[in-house]
C-alpha cells in the first residue's frame, strides 16, 4: 500500500512550524506505524533532507516515549494502544495521514513530532510515592490486601505516562495522570498516611506547570493506550475536597517525604 | 592481569554478612561530600540512585531517556523471582540459588549468586512498602506462580506489566529523593566517554540529546547501570534505543569485558514477519505455565493447526524433557524450536516458527481464567499479528533477549577500574552461560537497592578525603575532545549509507553466525568480516543534521560504532570458548542427543578481554570459578 504522510515540521521550539507531504510507498500492511516512519526517513536521508525525528523506544506499548496525533487523534485511530502499536492495515491505500506532535502548553515542543513531557515528573516529585526508606519494610505480607483493591490499584497504575490524556483535553488538563498515579498510592493501606499530602501537592504541582482544569468530557480516558478509567479522576476529586477541608484545620502536613 | 574476585572468606551463608561487618562505613555528616554519578535508570540505576541519595550521598542520575521511567526494565513482563517460599512448596534461598547456578550452567560465580537468593527476599518487602500493586489471592496475601528451570512457584508479577510496575516503584523512590535534592536528574544526557584520573573513575562526558551541549561531570565513583548489548543483533526484543556505548567507552578506557559471548535468546517471541521489522515482542516465558509448545510431526506440513490431530503435533519439549516439559529453561528450549523448525516442521509463512498452544488450558480452566492470567499478552499478540490466540494457537520463535555477559566486576560490583561500579544487565555476574526466567529483575534491584549502597562505602572510605576533581582537570579536557572529535567525524563524513543499513548488515552477520548456534568456521568468518563492516561504516555512513540539535541518526551512529567494535569481540569470545554451555552452544560441542557439552576441566573460568588499542588483537584474562557448595553436574531437565 501507498500513503502520503502530511507531518509537522519544526526545528525547535523557537522556530516557527509548517505540515510537510511525504510519500510512503510499497508498504505492508502489517508493518507498525513507526515502521513507516523508519521507511520515510531513510528515504529522506538518502535523498540528503532532514530526517522526521519522532520519539519511540520499546516499541511494545509500555515506555511511553512514543507520542504523535495521528489525524488528530493521540496514539492513532484504534483504542487501548500507543502510537507504536499502530499498524498500516488501520489505515487506507491512497490516505494522506496527519502526523503531528502532542501540543500543550505544558509540553513545548523540542523537534518536529517531539515535545517535553518533564512537567510530569515535576508532579511525580512532588508527591507521587510512598516515603519508605530502603531496608525498612515489613515483610511483604504482613499487610494482606483484597484482591480487588490490589486489581483496581493496578487498574490504575498501568498508566504508562505518554501524555496522550493531556493532548486528547481541550483544557489540556493532567487530571487522568494525576489520578491514576495519586488513586493507585491512596487505595492501598501503604499509601494512606500520606494521602492528603499527596493529593495536596501533585495537583499543586499540576497548576503550577500550566496544565488547564478538567471539565469532565473525559476525552483523556478515550484516548488513553492503557484506557485508564476516568473513575480515577472522580476519585482524586474526592479525596482532593477531603484533605482541602482537612488542610484548613491545619490537619493535613504540608510535607511529605 | 589478576582478576581478584575478592568473595570473603568464611562458609557461603554467612560470606555477605561478614562481608558488610568487616566494611568501611561513611560517616553521616561526611557522606554528602561524596558524589556519586550513577548512569541509567532502569531498575539497578534508579534503585541505586534512589536508595545512595536517601542515605545522604550526593547522587548525579544520567540518562538517556526523557524521563528516568522510560527505561527499558519497564518492558519486562512475567516476574521476579524470590525466595519467599509463601507457596509453602519448599522453596529456600538455598534452592533458589541452586537453581540460579544451574541455569546458568555453573559459568557464574557462586558468593554473588548466593548473595543475589539472600537478599531476593528483602526485594519483595520493599517493593510492596512501595504500593507496586503484586498480584493477589483472594485472600489478600501475594500471588505466585512458575518459570522456567524452578519447580517451585516463586515468581511474583503484576499482570504482564511486573517489570512496568517494580521501575515505577523505583521511579517513585528516586522522584522522592529528586524532590529532597539528594539526587539531581539528568534526563536526555547520554554518557559518551568516561573519565579517569589517576586510574580512577572521576567523572563522565555526556551529551545533551536536546540541545547537543557537551558536557563534563565529576564524582568520587561512577555507577555504570546501562543495561545490556543485545542490540548489537539489530532485531531483538530490547527497545530500540538500548545501547553498549557506555559500557564500550568503560571498556576501551580499560575496564575487562567479560564473557561477551553469552547471549540469551528468548524462546518464545512473535516471529519475524519482514525486513521492514524494528523489533521483535516478546510473549513471557509465563504463558509456558499454561500453554503447550508442539510443532508438526511431519515435515512441511502446511495444515493449519487447529487441523492437524492430535497424534499428529510433536509437544516435543515434554516429550524430551518430561520432569520441566514445557517450563525447560531458555535455552534449551529455544535450542529445541530451532531444530524442530531446522528438520522443516517449523510452521508459519517463513516456517521459521512453532506453536504455543492454549487450547488444552482453556478447556481445563475457561478462557476467561486464562484471560485475567494472560489477557494483556493475548492483546498484544493479536494487535501485532492480528491472530485471535484464544482461538489458534500463538506462532513463536526464540529472538535476541538478554545478554549475560558484560562488564567484569568483583563481589563488590567493581570493575578492574578503582571506582568503576557496574550493576545489573551491564554487569556479567550472576547468570553464568544463561538467566533464569524472573531473575533479570531480581539482580538488578538486588544490585541497585541492597548491595552497592553496601559496597560503595568500601571505596568511599578509602580514597582521600578530598572533592572530586574539578572538571577543568586536564583528563576532563582530553576526553572532551575525544567525543568531540567522533562526533565531528560522524558529521562530516559525507558518506552514502544510512547508519541504519550498517546495523542491519552487523545484526545479520551476528546472527548467522554468533546465535542460537556457532561454529569455528563460521565465527572465523565473522571476525573477517565485522571489522570490513566496521572500516566501511566510517568510510561511507551517512549521518544527517548538526551536532547542535536533536539528531537521532548521530545518537543511532555513535551506538552503531560501538556495537560494530562489540560484535567482533563477541565472536573472539565465543570462538575462544571451545565448548557448549548455557547460551553458547558450539556445534562442534554436544551430546549426541544435542544437548551441550560443558568441559569444565578446560573452561571453568570466566574471560575477560581486555582492550589493547585500536588494530590490536584483545587480550584474554581469566577468573576461574571455584565451587564451595556445589557441585558441578551435567545439566540435566529430563
Amino acid at each position: 500500500m501507498n500513503v502520503t504522510i502530511r507531518v509537522w515540521r519544526q526545528k525547535n521550539d523557537q522556530s516557527e512550524g509548517r505540515f510537510e507531504d511525504h510519500e510512503a510507498k510499497d508498504l505492508n500492511p502489517n508493518m507498525s506505524f513507526l515502521e513507516m516512519l523508519d521507511v520515510v526517513n531513510e528515504d529522506l536521508t538518502n535523498a540528503g533532507k532532514d530526517p522526521i525525528a519522532f520519539a519511540h523506544d520499546c516499541r511494545e506499548g509500555i515506555c511511553g516515549t512514543c507520542s504523535c496525533m495521528i489525524n488528530g487523534k493521540p496514539h492513532g485511530p484504534e483504542s487501548g494502544v500507543a502510537t507504536c502499536q499502530t499498524y498500516m492495515r488501520s489505515f487506507q491505500d491512497g490516505d494522506v495521514i496527519v502526523v503531528e506532535p502532542f501540543r500543550a502548553k505544558a509540553f513545548p515542543i523540542i523537534k518536529d513530532l517531539v515535545c517535553d513531557r518533564s512537567a510530569f515528573d515535576s508532579i511525580m516529585h512532588s508527591g507521587g510515592f510512598i516515603s519508605i526508606r530502603t531496608g525498612s519494610a515489613p515483610d511483604a505480607n504482613a499487610i494482606p490486601i483484597g484482591k480487588e483493591v490490589a486489581d483496581m490499584a493496578m487498574d490504575a497504575a498501568a498508566c504508562i505516562g505518554c501524555g496522550a490524556c493531556v493532548a486528547a483535553c481541550k483544557n489540556s488538563s493532567a487530571m487522568l495522570f494525576v489520578s491514576a498515579k495519586a488513586g493507585q498510592l491512596n487505595l492501598l493501606p501503604q499509601g494512606k498516611p500520606e494521602k492528603d499530602a499527596r493529593v495536596l501537592n501533585m495537583v499543586a504541582t499540576m497548576d503550577e506547570a500550566g496544565f488547564g482544569n478538567c471539565t469532565n468530557q473525559y476525552e483523556c480516558s478515550a484516548a488513553c493506550p492503557k484506557e485508564i478509567s476516568e473513575e480515577f479522576i472522580s476519585k482524586l476529586n474526592r479525596d482532593y475536597l477531603a484533605a482541602s477541608v482537612k488542610s484548613v484545620f491545619k490537619a493535613v502536613p504540608s510535607t511529605m517525604g | 592481569m589478576i582478576l581478584d574476585s575478592k568473595i570473603p572468606s568464611g562458609p557461603l551463608e554467612t560470606k555477605w554478612e561478614k562481608h558488610i561487618a568487616d566494611g568501611k562505613l561513611v560517616n553521616p555528616a561526611n557522606k554528602r561530600k561524596y558524589e556519586v554519578i550513577i548512569v541509567g535508570s532502569g531498575l539497578a540505576g534508579a534503585s541505586a540512585a534512589a536508595t545512595l541519595g536517601e542515605l545522604g550521598y550526593s547522587v548525579k542520575c544520567f540518562t538517556f531517556h526523557d524521563s528516568p521511567r522510560r527505561a527499558h526494565s519497564i518492558a519486562a513482563q512475567g516476574g521476579i523471582n524470590a525466595a519467599k517460599n509463601y507457596q509453602n512448596d519448599g522453596d529456600s534461598v538455598y534452592r533458589l540459588f541452586y537453581d540460579t547456578i544451574k541455569g546458568g550452567d555453573f559459568r557464574s560465580r557462586e558468593a554473588n549468586v548466593y548473595r543475589l537468593a539472600q537478599v531476593s527476599v528483602n526485594i519483595i518487602d520493599q517493593c510492596v512498602a512501595q504500593g507496586v500493586p503484586f498480584a493477589r489471592e483472594y485472600g489478600g496475601l501475594l500471588a505466585n506462580r512458575s518459570f522456567g528451570g524452578a519447580q517451585v512457584s516463586r515468581t511474583f508479577y503484576a499482570r504482564g506489566q511486573t517489570g512496568q510496575q517494580l521501575l515505577l516503584g523505583a521511579y517513585s523512590t528516586l522522584s522522592r529523593q529528586i524532590g529532597l535534592g539528594t539526587v539531581k536528574m539528568f534526563p536526555n544526557s547520554e554518557m559518551l566517554e568516561l573519565v579517569l584520573v589517576d586510574g580512577h573513575a572521576k567523572g563522565i562526558v555526556t551529551r545533551n540529546l536536546n540541545t547537543g551541549a557537551i558536557e563534563r561531570h565529576s564524582a568520587h565513583a561512577v555507577v555504570l547501570a546501562t543495561g545490556g548489548y543485545g542490540n548489537v543483533f539489530n532485531l531483538s526484543t530490547y527497545a530500540r534505543n538500548s545501547n553498549c556505548t557506555a559500557a564500550w567507552r568503560a571498556y576501551r578506557k580499560g575496564a575487562t569485558f567479560a564473557n561477551p559471548c553469552y547471549t540469551q535468546i528468548h524462546p518464545t517471541c512473535i516471529p519475524v514477519s519482514g525486513d521492514y521489522q524494528s523489533k521483535l515482542t516478546l510473549m513471557s516465558e509465563s504463558l509456558r505455565n499454561d500453554g503447550r509448545i508442539w510443532a508438526p510431526k511431519k515435515e512441511g506440513d502446511r495444515r493449519p493447526p487447529n487441523e492437524i490431530p492430535e497424534e499428529e503435533r510433536d509437544y516435543y519439549l515434554e516429550r524430551k524433557y518430561p520432569s520441566f516439559g514445557n517450563l525447560a529453561p531458555r535455552d534449551i528450549s529455544s535450542r529445541a524450536a530451532k531444530e524442530a523448525c531446522d528438520e522443516g516442521r517449523g510452521v508459519g509463512e517463513t516456517g521459521l516458527g512453532v506453536y504455543l498452544d492454549f487450547k488444552d488450558a482453556i478447556e481445563r480452566l475457561g478462557e476467561s481464567v486464562i484471560k485475567e492470567r494472560y489477557g494483556n499478552l493475548f492483546d498484544i499478540y493479536k494487535e501485532i499479528t492480528n491472530e485471535n490466540a484464544y482461538e489458534v494457537p500463538m506462532r513463536i520463535y526464540p529472538a535476541v533477549h538478554y545478554t549475560m555477559g558484560g562488564l567484569w566486576v568483583d563481589y563488590n560490583l567493581m570493575s578492574n577500574i578503582p571506582g568503576l561500579f557496574v550493576t545489573g544487565e551491564a554487569n556479567f555476574s550472576d547468570h553464568g552461560a544463561n538467566r533464569l526466567g524472573a531473575s533479570a529483575l531480581m539482580q538488578g534491584l538486588a544490585d541497585g537497592y541492597f548491595v552497592l549502597p553496601y559496597t560503595i562505602p568500601h571505596y568511599l572510605a578509602e580514597i582521600p578525603r578530598d572533592p572530586a576533581p574539578p572538571t577543568s582537570h586536564e583528563a576532563f579536557s582530553e576526553t572532551e575532545e575525544e567525543v568531540t572529535t567522533r562526533t565531528q567525524r560522524l558529521l562530516t563524513n559525507g558518506g552514502k549509507q544510512t547508519v541504519k543499513s550498517f546495523h542491519k548488515r552487523l545484526g545479520n552477520l551476528m546472527w548467522d553466525y554468533c546465535g542460537m548456534a556457532r561454529n569455528k568456521a563460521g565465527l572465523e568468518t565473522a571476525i573477517q568480516e565485522i571489522p570490513k563492516l566496521k572500516e566501511e561504516f566510517w568510510d561511507d555512513v551517512n549521518v544527517p543534521g548538526e551536532g547542535s540539535e536533536l539528531n537521532q541518526s548521530l545518537e543511532l551512529a555513535g551506538r552503531v560504532g560501538d556495537f560494530l567494535e562489540l560484535g567482533e569481540l563477541m565472536c573472539r569470545d565465543a570462538l575462544a570458548r571451545e565448548e557448549s554451555c548455557g547460551g553458547h552452544f558450539r556445534e562442534e560441542h554436544q551430546y549426541e542427543d544435542g544437548e551441550a557439552l560443558r568441559d569444565d576441566e578446560n573452561f571453568s573460568h570466566v574471560a575477560a578481554w581486555e582492550f589493547k588499542g585500536d588494530g590490536n588483537a584483545p587480550e584474554r584474562h581469566i577468573e576461574n570459578l571455584e565451587y564451595e557448595a556445589v557441585k558441578m553436574v551435567t545439566r540435566s531437565y529430563k
